[in-house]
C-alpha cells in the first residue's frame, strides 16, 4: 500500500482527575505516517511532551489487536473513530489526510466516571456481570461436552453475542447512555444455550436492575449502539434482552 | 538448595490419580479461614481464583488492567487442544502427551505433560457447562480443527477468538464468585513484592495503579498466574502491559528462574512498518494450512508480487522440506524466514518480510466450487471468485484485521509477515504441584516453565493455563493448605511486611528521583534491539556476551537518565512502565546468560554453533537434557541449579521434517 505523510491538529480531553474540571487541549503533530494507528500517534506525541517536560496524555490500551476492549477513545464525534466495526487500536491514519483536525475525547456517560484524560471507569460492567451473567456450575460438575448437544443456528447465535469485548462504545454512543446492548448479548448468549436455561429469568431480571442501578439510561432506540459497536452486535440482542426480562418478569409475579 | 521436582512414583499413567488418592485435604470450616492470593486474571488466574473459591478458600485476585476480563489470554485465536477423540481419528491422552513431548523438542518434564494431556478433556466439558460458544457440526456436537505438529484433530474453536470465549467463561466464573463474597476483586492494581516469613510465601505487597497508594496483603499461599515475559523484547504479539514484574520480583526472593532463554517466535505475524511500531499482530497458524510461503529468487526485485511469474519465485519451505512444506513447526519456519531475508530475498519497503500467498488455494478452491455446481471446465474469473468465498469463511476475520493494519487486500495480493517474538517456554521453575522453590508460592500456566519445553505447539497454551487453573491446583494447594490449619492470618504490621513495602517505596521513589532526559518507552526500544539482535532467532557465543555488556550498561544508564513525568500518589502510567522496564532490563541479562551457557540448539533456541551440516538444530543431549533453573544471589549473580530430564516414555530422537 502507498502510505503518505501528514501533519496534524490534536484536540484532546485532558483531566487531570475524577475531580478537576477538565478541558481539550490543542496539539500540532507532524509527519504522521498513514500506516500508524491511532495509537502509535498517542505514543508519538506522548513522546514529545515528556521531552518537552510536560505531562503525557493517560489513555486506556493494552492487546492493540482489537479484543481486549480497553481502548476507547471517542474520536471526531464517534466512538472508536470513523471506520465501522474497528476498535481505536485498529483505526489506522490512512482514515485521515494533511490538515485535518481530530477530536478526542473519552467515554461520555454518567455511569463511566472519568479517572483520569481519556480514562474512564468501567468496573459497572464488572457488577452488571456478578448481578447473573454467568451459569452457576463449578468446576468438576460437567458432564461430558457432547452429552448437550446445541443447534447450530442457537450455537452460531450465541456466540455472535458472545464476541462482545466489553468495551463500552455502545454506551458512549448512546444519547441516554445505555447499556442495553452489552447486557443483551450476554443475557441472550446465556439464554440460547441448554447450559444456560435454569437461571434463564432470575438472570434477566438481575442483570437488567444492576444495570439500572449502576445509572445507565433506557434504550433510545436510535441504534447508534450497534452502528458504533466495533463487533457488530445487533440491536436484534436488545428485543431478545426485552422478551427475556418481560418474560421473567411474568412468571416473577405469578409466583 | 536442591531441586526436588516432587514427580511421584509409579507407571506415568497412574502418577496423578494416585497422587490425587492421597494428597492431604483441607476439611471446609478449615478452608474459609484460609486466605490465598491469585496475581493475575488470565486463563489460569481466572479459572485458579474461580476454582478455588468454589471450593470454600477465601481469594484475593489481582490484575493491573482495568477488568479481569482483559488479560491477554483474550487475544489467543486458534483453538484449544484436548484428547476428546470425538473425530475417531486415534486420538489418546498418550498421543497428546507425545505429540506435546516431541514439539516441545525434549527440554519438558514427562509427569508434568502427561497430566495436561489426562485433565485435557475435562477442561472441554467444564467450559461447555459454562456456555462457552464452541463451534459445533450441524447435528449440534462439537467441531474441531486440526492445528501444526499433529496427526488428527484434536483443537477444539470459537472461530478465530477461542481465547476470547474461554477467558470469558472463566471470568463469568470469577464474576460469580465475586458475587457471592468468596473472591475480592483488585483490579487496576499490580504485585510489586512478595512477602516471604520464616521462609513461606504469606502475602504481597501491591500497588492501587489508580491512587498510586502501596497496599499490604497477606496470604497463607500465593498464586502467580501473570503469564510470559515476550515483551522484553519490546516489540511482540503480547499486550501492551504484559510484563515480566510479578514473576520476577519473586525470583528475587528466591524463586528460580526455569529456562529463561526458551522463546517462541511466531513465523506468521504482520512485519514491522516503521519506527513509530508499538507491538506485532499475528496471523494464527491455521493458514499455513493454504498460504504458500515464498520470496523472489531475484534480489532487489522491484516488480509487484502478482506480477512475478510462479518460475521466478522461490518457495523455500516447499524446497528445502518436502515432506512438511509449509507447515513445518514454528521454530523452522521461522528460522527459515530469517535466513532467506538476510541473504538479501526479503521483500516489502523494508525488506523485511516475506510473501503468505492464497492464490494457489483460492484457485483450487474456486475448481472445487464450480465442479460441485456442474460446471468442469470454468474460466479464471469464475474460479477467482468462488475460492475468495471458500478462502473468505475459513479466514475471513483474519484478513480483515490484515487489510486493517495494512491497507493491503490479502484475496488480491500475497500477504507480508515476518516471524516475532510471541510466547516464552521459559518461566518460574515449578514442581510437580506448580509450587516455587519458595514454599507456599506457585507459578501456574505461562508464568511457569514445565509442560512446553523448548518449543510450544499450537493449541497448547490455553489447555496449559485452564489446566493448571481449574484442574491441578485446586488438588496441589491443599497439599500445602493442610499443613497451614493452624496458621492464624499475619497482621501485616509484621516486620516482614514492612520491609518489602519499604523496598518497593525506595524503588519507586528511587526512579522519580532520577529525572533524567530519556523516556521509559525509549529504553525499552533500545533494549527490545538487543534482544532481538543478540538473543533472538539465531544467538551466537560472541552475540550473547555483548548483549550481557550492553544490557549492563543499558540498566546503569536507565538508572540514571530515565525521565518519569507526574507524581507516585497519581494515576501515572509511565511509573507503572518504569517499574516494568527496570525489570526487564534484569530480565534480559538472565536470558543471555542462560542462552549463553546452552551451547545446543533445541526448538526456539538456536545457536549458530551447534547445528547440522543442512543448517539444521542440532541437540546435545549428552549435555543438555536438563532444565536449566537459576537462583539469584544477588544484583547481576545468579548460580546454575539442573534438574536432569529423563525420558522414559519418550526417547529423544534428533528432529527431521526434510
Amino acid at each position: 500500500m502507498e502510505h503518505y505523510h501528514m501533519n496534524l491538529t490534536l484536540k484532546v480531553w485532558r483531566q487531570k482527575d475524577s475531580k478537576a474540571k477538565g478541558n481539550l487541549e490543542t496539539y500540532q503533530v507532524k509527519d504522521v505516517s498513514s500506516e500508524m494507528s491511532i495509537l502509535e500517534v498517542f505514543d508519538v506525541l506522548n513522546e514529545s511532551l515528556i521531552n518537552d517536560g510536560k505531562e503525557p496524555i493517560a489513555f486506556d490500551h493494552d492487546c492493540r489487536e482489537g479484543i481486549c476492549g480497553a481502548c476507547s477513545m471517542y474520536i471526531n464525534g464517534q466512538p472508536h473513530g470513523p471506520w465501522a466495526k474497528t476498535t481505536t487500536c485498529q483505526l489506522h491514519m490512512r482514515a485521515f489526510k494533511d490538515g485535518d483536525t481530530i477530536v478526542v475525547e473519552p467515554w461520555r456517560s454518567r455511569a463511566f466516571p472519568v479517572i483520569k484524560d481519556l480514562v474512564v471507569d468501567r468496573s459497572a460492567f464488572d457488577r452488571i456481570i456478578q448481578a447473573g451473567g454467568y451459569i452457576s456450575v463449578n468446576t468438576g460438575n460437567a458432564v461430558d461436552a457432547n452429552s448437550i448437544p446445541v443447534d447450530k443456528r442457537y450455537a452460531d447465535a450465541a456466540f455472535d453475542a458472545a464476541a462482545c469485548i466489553g468495551c463500552g462504545a455502545c454506551v458512549a454512543a448512546c444519547k441516554n447512555g445505555s447499556a442495553m446492548l452489552f447486557v443483551g448479548a450476554k443475557v441472550s448468549q446465556l439464554a440460547l444455550l441448554p447450559q444456560g436455561e435454569p437461571e434463564r429469568e432470575t438472570r434477566a431480571l438481575n442483570m437488567v436492575a444492576q444495570m439500572d442501578k449502576e445509572g445507565f439510561g433506557s434504550c433510545s432506540n436510535t441504534y447508534a449502539c450497534e452502528a458504533e459497536c466495533p463487533k457488530g452486535i445487533s440491536v436484534a440482542y436488545i428485543a431478545k434482552l426485552n422478551s427475556e426480562y418481560l418474560h421473567a418478569g411474568l412468571n416473577d409475579s405469578d409466583s | 538448595m536442591s531441586l526436588e521436582a516432587k514427580i511421584p512414583e509409579g507407571a506415568m499413567a497412574e502418577k496423578w490419580t494416585d497422587y490425587k488418592g492421597h494428597v492431604n485435604l483441607v476439611n471446609p470450616a478449615n478452608k474459609r479461614k484460609l486466605e490465598v492470593i491469585v496475581i493475575g486474571t488470565g486463563l489460569a488466574g481466572a479459572s485458579a481464583a474461580a476454582s478455588l473459591a468454589e471450593m470454600g478458600y477465601s481469594v484475593k485476585a489481582f490484575c493491573f488492567q482495568d477488568s479481569p476480563r482483559r488479560a491477554h489470554s483474550i487475544a489467543a485465536q486458534g483453538g484449544i487442544n484436548a484428547a476428546k477423540n470425538y473425530q475417531n481419528d486415534g486420538d489418546s491422552v498418550f498421543r497428546l502427551f507425545y505429540d506435546t513431548v516431541k514439539g516441545g523438542d525434549y527440554r519438558s518434564r514427562e509427569a508434568n505433560v502427561y497430566r495436561l494431556a489426562e485433565v485435557s478433556a475435562a477442561i472441554i466439558d467444564q467450559c461447555v457447562a459454562q456456555g462457552v460458544p464452541f463451534a459445533r457440526e450441524y447435528g449440534g456436537l462439537l467441531s474441531n480443527r486440526s492445528f501444526g505438529g499433529v496427526q488428527v484433530q484434536r483443537t477444539f474453536y470459537a472461530a478465530g477468538q477461542t481465547g476470547q470465549q474461554l477467558l470469558l467463561g472463566a471470568y463469568s466464573a470469577l464474576e460469580r464468585q465475586v458475587a457471592l463474597g468468596k473472591v475480592e476483586m483488585f483490579s487496576r492494581h499490580e504485585m510489586l513484592d512478595v512477602v516471604v516469613i520464616d521462609g513461606k510465601a504469606r502475602g504481597i505487597i501491591a500497588r492501587d495503579l489508580v491512587s498510586g497508594k502501596i497496599e499490604r496483603h497477606f496470604g497463607h499461599a500465593v498464586l502467580l498466574c501473570s503469564g510470559g515475559y515476550g515483551n522484553v523484547f519490546y516489540l511482540s504479539t503480547n499486550a501492551m502491559g504484559s510484563n515480566v514484574t510479578a514473576a520476577w520480583k519473586a525470583h528475587r526472593k528466591g524463586a528460580f528462574f526455569g529456562n529463561p532463554c526458551f522463546t517462541q517466535i511466531h513465523p506468521t505475524c504482520i512485519p514491522v512498518s516503521g519506527d513509530h511500531q508499538s507491538k506485532l499482530t499475528l496471523m494464527s497458524e491455521s493458514l499455513r494450512n493454504d498460504g504458500r510461503i515464498w520470496v523472489p529468487k531475484k534480489k532487489d526485485e522491484t516488480r509487484k508480487p502478482q506480477d512475478i511469474p510462479d518460475e521466478e519465485r522461490d518457495y523455500y519451505l516447499e524446497r528445502r522440506y518436502p515432506a512438511f512444506g509449509n507447515l513445518v513447526p514454528r521454530d523452522v519456519a521461522s528460522r527459515a524466514a530469517k535466513e532467506r531475508c538476510d541473504e538479501g530475498y526479503g521483500v516489502g519497503t523494508t525488506k523485511m518480510a516475506v510473501y503468505l500467498d492464497f492464490k494457489d488455494a483460492i484457485i483450487r478452491y474456486g475448481k472445487i466450487e464450480a465442479g460441485k455446481a456442474g460446471n468442469h471446465n470454468p474460466d479464471q474469473d469464475t474460479m477467482v471468485t468462488l475460492g475468495k468465498k471458500v478462502v473468505e469463511e475459513k479466514y475471513g476475520n483474519l484478513f480483515e484485521m490484515y487489510e486493517k493494519i495494512t491497507g493491503e487486500n490479502p484475496y488480491n495480493q500475497p500477504m507480508r509477515i515476518y516471524p516475532a517474538v510471541h510466547y516464552t517456554m521459559g518461566g518460574l521453575w515449578v514442581d510437580y504441584e506448580l509450587q516455587t522453590t519458595v514454599p507456599g508460592l506457585y507459578a501456574l500456566g505461562e508464568a511457569n516453565f514445565s509442560d512446553h519445553g523448548a518449543n510450544r505447539l499450537g493449541a497448547s497454551a490455553l489447555m496449559q493455563g485452564l489446566a493448571d487453573g481449574y484442574f491441578v491446583i485446586p488438588y496441589t494447594l491443599g497439599n500445602f493448605l493442610a499443613g497451614e490449619i493452624r496458621t492464624p492470618a499475619i497482621p501485616t504490621s509484621h516486620p516482614a511486611f514492612e520491609e518489602a513495602e519499604n523496598t518497593v517505596r525506595n524503588r519507586i521513589e528511587k526512579l522519580m528521583g532520577i529525572k533524567g532526559t530519556e523516556s521509559v518507552e525509549s529504553f525499552h526500544k533500545r533494549l527490545g534491539k538487543i534482544m532481538w539482535n543478540k538473543c533472538g532467532m539465531a544467538r551466537n557465543e560472541k552475540g550473547l556476551k555483548e548483549a550481557v555488556e550492553e544490557i549492563k550498561a543499558l540498566r546503569k544508564e536507565f538508572w540514571s537518565n530515565v525521565r518519569i513525568p507526574g507524581e507516585i500518589n497519581e494515576f501515572n502510567p509511565e511509573l507503572d512502565k518504569a517499574g516494568r522496564v527496570g525489570d526487564f532490563l534484569e530480565m534480559g541479562e538472565l536470558m543471555c546468560i542462560d542462552a549463553l551457557h546452552r551451547r545446543e540448539s533445541c526448538g526456539g533456541h538456536f545457536r549458530e554453533e551447534s547445528q547440522t551440516d543442512e543448517g539444521e538444530a542440532k541437540r546435545d543431549d549428552a549435555n543438555f537434557s536438563y532444565v536449566a533453573a537459576w537462583e539469584f544471589k544477588s544484583d547481576e549473580n545468579w548460580e546454575l541449579h539442573k534438574e536432569p530430564l529423563d525420558f522414559e516414555i519418550v526417547k529423544p530422537t534428533q528432529r527431521s521434517y526434510k
